[in-house]
């Protein structure tokens, strides 16, 4: 009997990995259509206002300029606010581009400069002339702090905080109490690919969009509603996205211009951002939390109270599940937690990598450490004396929760029992070294999604559902559910994704793709075998074995042949003399998965999440403070894992950009201007090789049945969670001092 | 970037001043991003390419002639270089990273702009880049800001590695222009601000660098290149020092300090180096040295980091130096 060698569980090459270091996988700003105009976008210097004039005539003199577009002449759009709305929109008023002459945020696009080629686009951009009136504005964090307010409509994945106990009395009333003041800098997403939009116009007028995009099909139903414009004028193609971090979970003001100016133009045209205007959209919120914790002597939590503030714009309410991650995650009787947004005249913050929690959890993983030294009690071991084995601010039990097992095995593949409690003892030369650790928690969630299965006359097996493979693996690990649900070697499968054609799937993001997506393409793969025995069984001239097999339910799929197990091996046949025999040039299924395989709810009434431990080993100068990260290990507790090289990937790229979270990445708000200053990789540091070790990422066990159809918990965002913390408490072990800010840099 | 036009010459000639915005372009590393960002508005680039100023050569007197257009990677690699200035390579390296140092020119790392983020963004008022306008560096965010060397109307940083160390080995400058060649002191090549800030260094107009000559000297194996900075590859410096001390037994009998990331130009104070000269390294002595070297120091809104650390940073460059123990530009951790 054959083995199948590549299936799920098993660490597959990404398939897509030789047409993306190839150059053949195209992204947004690489399709070139006959006649294509290319657009620069000209950004408000100022945060608030109203344009007065706009001079033209130097950017139009330059030769090959072929349109500007402002608010004055661009086409009709959407009457009213709410058709602005997209997928992911949260509450308020959404902004749309060039919609009139105000300004409600530095950088916000003003004109767009049309032209035959990118350069001459540019430079007439840079001839835009635009008076304003100036408007007083706020972009002082600390001045918003004075305004903060709760939305009164949440947003929809919007966790309200709900307190237990008598959380302020058992504080004042705890032997032990620790109190701190935490803040984490706005981070931008800065994925290697830039935003950008492509608009082909195709030779029935019809809009083919290429838009750097997470979510196909929530791009078009935003540029149909927005531009008002039919559902099947547009379609929208995202099938390599180079990188997103939730940046393109909601639609940009790229796309919207670019859509708006082909529809003035009736020509195909291209608006890419430049890496400074990666600074003009989402961002992660600057955020501060107030955490005080009270515990008894022996390290037995008493209360914890949270408070926490992030930032969103003056016209929408962006909101994060920052303060709740403690209270789900540790067993305390007492908790209570307070969350409220500020204002400021920027544009709205967003959701980016493991948003809330990347915050939440690294802030409050911090506390929980100095709250163990003020117990006099090692990290792990005051982390495994408050675990909680259910969802403790619901009161619900959970799916499975692994993370014992992660905090266990990552210690020891640490070395953590070597670990001296008191900080500052260990040193090589005038380094100090120190060991932190710190736990991690995701919601594991799931969506309803469809996919399509198709077999053609090459015995090939076809998959196709809108999912968007932004890096993380998509296209492989789908290949593999494929290949185990039909039984099929992976070479006979090609997976067709990123197209808002495709069948319904959320947007990518949320760490849910793996669980929703692989639901759809398994349910599509077992629903297309039973057709394919089906169809076969009611043709009378199949061969005797198949005709009894298929009586006995004893044909298999197997390999990419029909066997009959019950018989002799010769008794086989190929997917397509199969397909032939059906009569049909090709057999087709679309399903759609839900919670449960088989639509079942039952799991709702449990809480779900993915867990890690993240162990970490900085190295400290004595003198400088300069901080070197040496070792990382990640135990993570994410349900079945399909790829581990893929996972393990993801869960490293997330430690990098959280060793930068820790450590590097600061968006600098220059609050006289609203703008933020470092907007260049030069000067907005992500971590460069030097700044990181070896990883050293494994995942524990955890077999769940509940939590999705197959199993699966997905992995894009846990590896945010926990690992800054890890190395901020690492900081603290080598050196006795806590740093209450993030990032942590030379100096402080 | 706007339209120019475009000329590669092959002899110097007076091709500048056919032209009233005309710029050089050697490697192009910084020249074509400020051009990109609309900083730099060249109606005419003259590209110096095919100009014969890519040796590097030894003089008769002793001295090593480093030719402008020599890459930073050949020059930090240059047997002879390595040989007898490891101080040069070493700060050579701790800059930029491989891929830049591979098409940036030294004549081009002389005259490199600051990294400041106002200097960089036409929206904002500098007046470095266009004069008269303000510094908005001032009271805005300006960790990366000078705290040496400073005026009312700049704090910008003035960026080099490898200016630091010419600085602290006393080379000097050639350059030729319509009126003909001259040599200048390294110390003397680049302006303080003042209220002039448009102007970094002394260059005439169309004049250009030609070779960077350094003395001979030897510091034995008591140099080092001491950079601090935000992540620990490829940022520019918060705090760098370039130290080369000529010992005998345990006396230092000349020392050659510049400061980098700190000041407005590579930061040299004479009175800091006579300090040591005579004397046997101890802390007390690198402590009084760093004091000298930051006097007059000026912090503002965000910068006061650099003046916490640049004493501790002196101090261990110095004791670096003093021990035969030069930091390494791979292994990130300080000696």
């Amino acid at each position: 009997m054959t083995v199948i060698s590549t299936t799920i569980g098993q660490s597959v090459s990404r398939i897509d990995g030789f047409a993306k270091v190839t150059g053949q996988a195209r992204y947004a700003a690489e399709p070139h259509p006959s006649g294509m105009l290319y657009g620069v976008i000209v950004n408000s210097p100022i945060a608030r206002g109203r344009i007065e004039t706009i001079r033209e005539e130097a950017a139009r003199a330059v030769p090959g300029v072929v349109e500007i577009m402002t608010h004055l002449n661009r086409p009709h759009t959407a009457l009213f606010e709410k058709s602005y709305v997209d997928g992911l929109g949260v509450p308020g008023s959404p902004y749309r581009p060039l919609h009139d002459g105000e300004i409600r945020f530095n950088g916000q696009p003003v004109a767009v400069v049309f032209a035959e080629t990118f350069e001459a686009a540019r430079e007439a951009a840079m001839l835009m002339e635009v008076d304003y009136e100036r408007w007083p504005h706020n972009a002082d964090f600390e001045v918003a702090l004075h305004q903060k307010y709760m939305p009164e409509k949440p947003r929809s994945n919007y966790v309200p905080p709900k307190s237990r106990g008598k959380a302020a009395e058992a504080y004042a009333l705890s032997p032990i109490k620790v109190e701190g003041h935490y803040h984490l800098a706005p981070e931008h997403h800065n994925p290697m690919e830039m935003h950008a939009t492509t608009v082909i116009v195709e030779d029935d007028g019809k809009f083919t969009v290429w838009d750097k995009t997470q979510g196909p099909q929530a791009v078009q139903a935003y540029l149909t509603s927005a531009l008002s414009l039919s559902k099947d004028q547009v379609r929208v193609r995202n099938p390599y996205v180079g990188g997103a971090f939730g940046s393109g979970l909601r639609a940009q003001h790229n796309v919207f211009l670019a859509a708006l100016a082909a529809k003035m133009l009736k020509r195909s045209v291209r608006v890419s951002l430049t890496r400074q205007q990666m600074f003009t959209h989402v961002f992660r919120p600057e955020a501060i939390m107030d955490i005080a914790l009270g515990a008894t002597p022996d390290g037995t939590l008493q209360s914890m109270i949270v408070e926490g503030v992030t930032d969103t714009s003056r016209f929408e309410h962006n909101m994060e599940n920052l303060v709740v991650w403690g209270l789900i995650n540790y067993k305390c009787p007492n908790a209570t937690a307070d969350y409220k947004v500020v204002p400021r005249d920027t544009y709205t913050s967003s959701d980016m990598r493991a948003p809330g929690a990347a915050t939440g959890v690294n802030l409050f993983e911090m506390a929980i450490d100095e709250m163990a030294y003020a117990c006099s009690m090692d990290p792990l071991t005051f982390r495994l004396h408050n675990y909680s084995d259910i969802d403790a601010m619901h009161d619900m039990p959970l799916t499975s929760k692994a993370l014992r097992e992660a905090m266990l095995q990552g210690a020891e593949r640490f070395g953590w029992q070597n670990r001296p409690m008191t900080p500052g003892k260990m040193r090589d030369g005038k380094e100090l070294i120190g060991w932190g650790m710190a736990t991690g928690i995701w919601d594991a969630m799931f969506s309803p999604t469809s996919a399509r299965a198709r077999l053609t006359a090459d015995g090939r097996l076809h998959i196709a559902t809108a999912a968007s493979d932004i890096g993380t693996g998509t296209y492989t690990i789908l290949a593999q559910t494929a290949s185990e649900a039909f039984n099929i070697p992976l070479d006979q499968i090609d997976i067709e994704l990123g197209d808002s054609t495709l069948p319904q799937c959320p947007t990518e993001g949320g760490s849910w793709t793996a669980a929703s997506a692989g639901a759809a393409v398994w349910l599509a793969c077992q629903s297309l075998r039973e057709k394919l025995f089906k169809t076969l069984g009611k043709n009378s001239n199949i061969s005797a074995w198949l005709t009894e097999g298929l009586r006995h339910n004893t044909v298999v799929l197997q390999d990419g042949f029909l066997k009959n197990t019950d018989g002799d091996e010769a008794f086989e046949m190929s997917l397509r003399d199969a397909l032939s025999l059906t009569g049909q040039t090709e057999l087709e299924v679309e399903e759609t998965a839900k919670p449960g395989l088989r639509g079942t709810i039952s799991q709702m009434r449990k809480a779900r999440f993915t867990h890690s431990a993240v162990f970490c080993e900085v190295r400290v100068d004595e003198e400088l403070g300069i901080v070197r990260v040496t070792r990382l290990v990640n135990a993570v507790a994410a349900g079945r894992i399909m790829n581990p090289k893929t996972a393990a990937s993801q869960v490293r790229g997330a430690m990098v950009m959280a060793t930068g979270m820790a450590l590097h990445e600061e968006s600098l708000m220059d609050e006289r201007v609203g703008r933020f200053m470092n907007h260049n990789f030069s000067e907005y540091h992500i971590p460069a090789h030097a700044d990181i070790p070896d990883m050293d990422v494994l995942f524990v066990n955890e077999e769940d049945t509940e939590v999705s159809p197959l199993g699966i918990k997905g992995v894009g965002e846990i590896g945010m969670c926990g690992t800054a913390a890890a190395i901020a408490n690492a900081i603290f072990h080598a050196t006795g001092r806590r740093h209450y800010n993030l990032p942590i840099v030379p100096g402080d | 970037m706007r339209q120019f036009s475009y000329s590669r010459p092959t002899a110097l000639s007076d091709a500048w001043d056919d032209f009233e915005h005309a710029r050089y372009l050697a490697g192009g590393t910084n020249l074509v991003d400020l051009m990109k960002s609309d900083v730099e508005r060249p109606n005419h680039v003259i590209d110096l390419n095919s100009l014969p100023l890519n040796k590097v050569e030894e003089l008769p007197d002793g001295r090593l002639r480093l030719g402008a257009l020599v890459t930073n990677a050949d020059t930090a690699a240059h047997p002879l270089v390595t040989e007898r200035y490891p101080l040069l390579a070493s700060a050579i390296l701790a800059g930029a990273s491989p891929q830049i140092r591979n098409r940036a020119t030294n004549g081009g790392n002389l005259n490199q702009r600051t990294r400041c983020h106002y200097f960089y963004d036409p929206d904002m008022a500098c007046n470095k880049r266009s004069p008269g306008t303000g510094c908005s560096a001032k009271g805005g965010r300006n960790r990366i800001m000078a705290i040496l060397g400073t005026s009312e109307a700049c704090i910008a940083t003035f960026p080099s590695d490898m200016c630091v160390a010419l600085a602290a080995l006393n080379a000097t400058v050639t350059l030729a222009g319509s009126q003909g060649e001259r040599s200048v002191a390294f110390r003397d090549y680049h302006r303080l601000p003042g209220d002039q800030p448009w102007q970094d260094n002394i260059l005439l107009p169309g004049e250009i660098v030609t070779s960077i000559d350094l003395p001979a000297l030897s510091f034995g194996p008591h140099y080092t290149y001491l950079k601090i900075r935000d992540r620990l590859s490829f940022a520019f410096a918060i705090v760098s020092v370039a130290v080369g001390l000529q010992m005998e037994s345990d006396v230092i009998q000349k020392a050659h300090i510049a400061l980098g990331g700190v000041g407005t130009k590579p930061w040299c104070v004479p009175e800091a180096e006579a300090l040591l000269e005579g004397k046997t390294p101890s802390l007390s002595l690198f402590r009084d040295t760093a004091e000298c070297l930051l006097r007059g120091a000026v912090t503002d809104r965000d910068n006061a980091a650099k003046l916490r650390l640049a004493p501790r940073v002196i101090m261990r460059a110095l004791s670096q130096a003093a021990d035969g123990t030069p930091q390494s530009q791979t292994y990130k951790s300080i000696s």
